[in-house]
C-alpha cells in the first residue's frame, strides 16, 4: 500500500484483537486522530501498550471510554478514572511495568535483543515469576522483549519518504515504538518535501514507517 | 509556614550546584521555587527533558513541552530533549544526582512504597521504581501523616517501590535519615517538639537528647 493512506484506511488495517503500541506521555505526542477514529469504529479486544493512560478524554482515554481495550500494558494509570473503574471491575486486564523497563522491553524487540537485564524491580512485586541473573555480584531482572502488531506514533514533521522529526517532549516513546511495531503507522502534524527535515534532524528514518496518515488540507 | 513550603525549602538545601535533579509530582515539584537559578542545576523529567524551567508566561505554553505530570513548562538556556529510552538511561545509568519523590509509606529500613494501595487504588509506578533504584541520591518529601495515619512505619505494609534504602526523609515535622542501625531523627521543624514527632511516628527513632532545629532561612 502507498505510504500515505486515509485515516479511514488506517483504522481498517487494525483488526479486533490486535496488539497496538500507542506512543505519548500524559497525552503529549499521541496520534490523537487515530485514537479517536479507532474508538469511533468500536474496535474490540485490543491489547494496548502505552506508557500511561493520561486522563479520561486525553491520550488513549477515548479507547477506554469506548471499551476497545481488553488488556493494558503500561507504567501509570492513576489519573484516568475510566481505566481505574474498568480495572476494579475486572473488565480490563492490566500489566504494570516500570517505565524504564517498558521502554527498554520495546526497544529490545525493535533492535533484535532477546531481553534486557535491569536492576529496577528486584525485591518488589515486579520481580515475581521473573528470572534473576547475577552479573558481577549484582542482581538484575531478565525482562523480555515487547513487540506489537501495530505501532501508532505521532511526529511533528514527516517528509515524502516517511522520515520523521519530533518536537520537544512530544518525542518520548515515538522513536522507540517506531522500531517495534510490525506495522508502523504515523500521524504527523505536517507533511513536507524531502530535504526540509535535515538528515541530522531525522530521528526516525522513513524505512521504518509503513503508513502515514494522509494530509487532509 | 505552609507545611508543603517548609518541606520544599528544606529539601532545596540538599541540592548541590551543577547537578542533574529529578523532581516528582506534588510537594517535590515545589522544590525548584526555592533554588537560585544561577546554581547550574538542570532538572530532568522522565518524559524526556533536561533543563526544565518554570511555567511559561500566560498564553505562551506549547503543547509539545510539558513536565512528567503533563503540565506546561518552559526550558532554561542549555536545555535538551531526549527520547524515553535515553531518559531512563540517564536515570538507571547513574547520571542522575538526585531524585525527590513523594511517598505513601516509608519505614525504618528506609524502604519506600508509593505506587499501589492494593484493592483500593493502583496508579502504577510510572518512573518511580527506576528513579529510586538508579538515582545517586533519593530524598522522600512528604507530609508526615495522611488522614491521621502515620506514614513513617516500622515496616511498610504496602508493596515496595525498590529494595534500595532512601537517603533522607523530609516532612513538615522533621528530617529523618535511615542508617544501618535504624532511622535517625536528625532535625525537628521550628515550633515542633521531640514529643510531638515521637507521638506522630510509628517507626522507632534514634535521636539525640536535644534534636537540633531545622533551619529553613525564613
Amino acid at each position: 500500500m502507498h505510504l500515505a493512506i486515509s485515516l479511514h484506511d488506517a483504522v481498517d488495517l487494525i483488526p479486533d484483537g490486535a496488539s497496538v503500541m500507542l506512543s505519548g506521555f500524559m497525552g503529549v505526542g499521541v496520534p490523537d486522530g487515530i485514537v479517536h477514529a479507532l474508538a469511533e469504529a468500536g474496535k474490540k479486544d485490543l491489547t494496548l501498550i502505552s506508557n500511561d493512560t493520561a486522563r479520561d478524554t486525553s491520550g488513549p482515554g477515548p479507547l477506554f471510554a469506548a471499551h476497545c481495550v481488553k488488556k493494558l500494558i503500561c507504567s501509570h494509570m492513576g489519573l484516568n478514572t475510566i481505566v481505574q473503574a474498568q480495572y476494579a471491575s475486572g473488565e480490563l486486564e492490566v500489566e504494570l511495568v516500570p517505565q524504564g523497563t517498558l521502554v527498554e522491553r520495546i526497544r529490545a524487540a525493535g533492535v533484535g535483543l532477546g531481553g534486557i537485564l535491569t536492576p529496577t524491580g528486584v525485591g518488589t512485586l515486579v520481580a515475581e515469576g521473573k528470572q534473576i541473573i547475577e552479573v558481577d555480584g549484582k542482581e538484575y531482572l531478565l525482562e523480555l522483549p515487547l513487540s506489537a502488531d501495530f505501532a501508532l506514533i505521532a511526529a511533528r514533521s514527516c517528509d515524502y519518504v516517511g522520515n520523521l522529526s519530533y518536537m520537544l517532549t512530544a518525542t518520548n516513546f515515538n522513536p522507540i515504538m517506531a522500531l517495534a511495531g510490525r506495522t508502523v503507522i504515523c500521524e504527523p502534524e505536517e507533511i513536507v518535501p524531502v530535504g526540509v527535515i535535515p538528515p541530522d534532524a531525522v530521528k526516525t528514518p522513513g524505512v521504518l514507517v509503513d503508513h502515514v496518515i494522509r494530509s487532509t488540507t | 509556614m505552609d507545611p508543603k513550603a517548609l518541606i520544599a525549602r528544606r529539601v532545596a538545601q540538599e541540592i548541590e550546584p551543577n547537578t542533574l535533579v529529578n523532581l516528582g509530582i506534588g510537594i517535590p515539584t515545589l522544590v525548584s521555587d526555592y533554588l537560585d537559578e544561577d546554581m547550574g542545576v538542570f532538572f530532568q523529567a522522565e518524559n524526556g527533558a533536561v533543563g526544565m524551567g518554570h511555567r511559561p508566561p500566560e498564553g505562551m505554553s506549547d503543547r509539545h513541552l510539558t513536565d512528567a505530570g503533563g503540565r506546561f513548562v518552559s526550558f532554561v538556556p542549555g536545555a535538551s530533549t531526549i527520547d524515553s529510552a535515553f531518559s531512563f538511561g540517564l536515570i538507571r545509568g547513574g547520571h542522575l544526582d538526585l531524585t525527590v519523590l513523594g511517598a505513601l509509606q516509608v519505614d525504618e529500613a528506609g524502604h519506600l512504597a508509593n505506587w499501589t494501595i492494593p484493592g483500593q487504588y493502583t496508579p502504577g509506578m510510572g518512573g518511580a521504581m527506576d528513579l529510586v533504584t538508579g538515582a545517586k541520591k533519593v530524598i522522600v518529601a512528604m507530609q508526615h501523616r495522611a488522614k491521621g495515619e502515620a506514614k513513617i512505619l516500622r515496616e511498610c505494609t504496602l508493596p515496595l517501590t525498590s529494595q534500595r534504602r532512601v537517603d533522607l526523609i523530609v516532612t513538615e515535622l522533621g528530617v529523618f535519615k535511615p542508617e544501618d542501625d535504624g532511622l535517625h531523627l536528625i532535625e525537628r521543624a521550628p515550633n515542633v517538639t521531640l514529643e510531638m514527632i515521637l507521638a506522630m511516628t510509628e517507626a522507632r527513632l534514634i535521636h539525640a537528647a536535644d534534636v537540633p532545629e531545622m533551619h529553613v532561612g525564613c
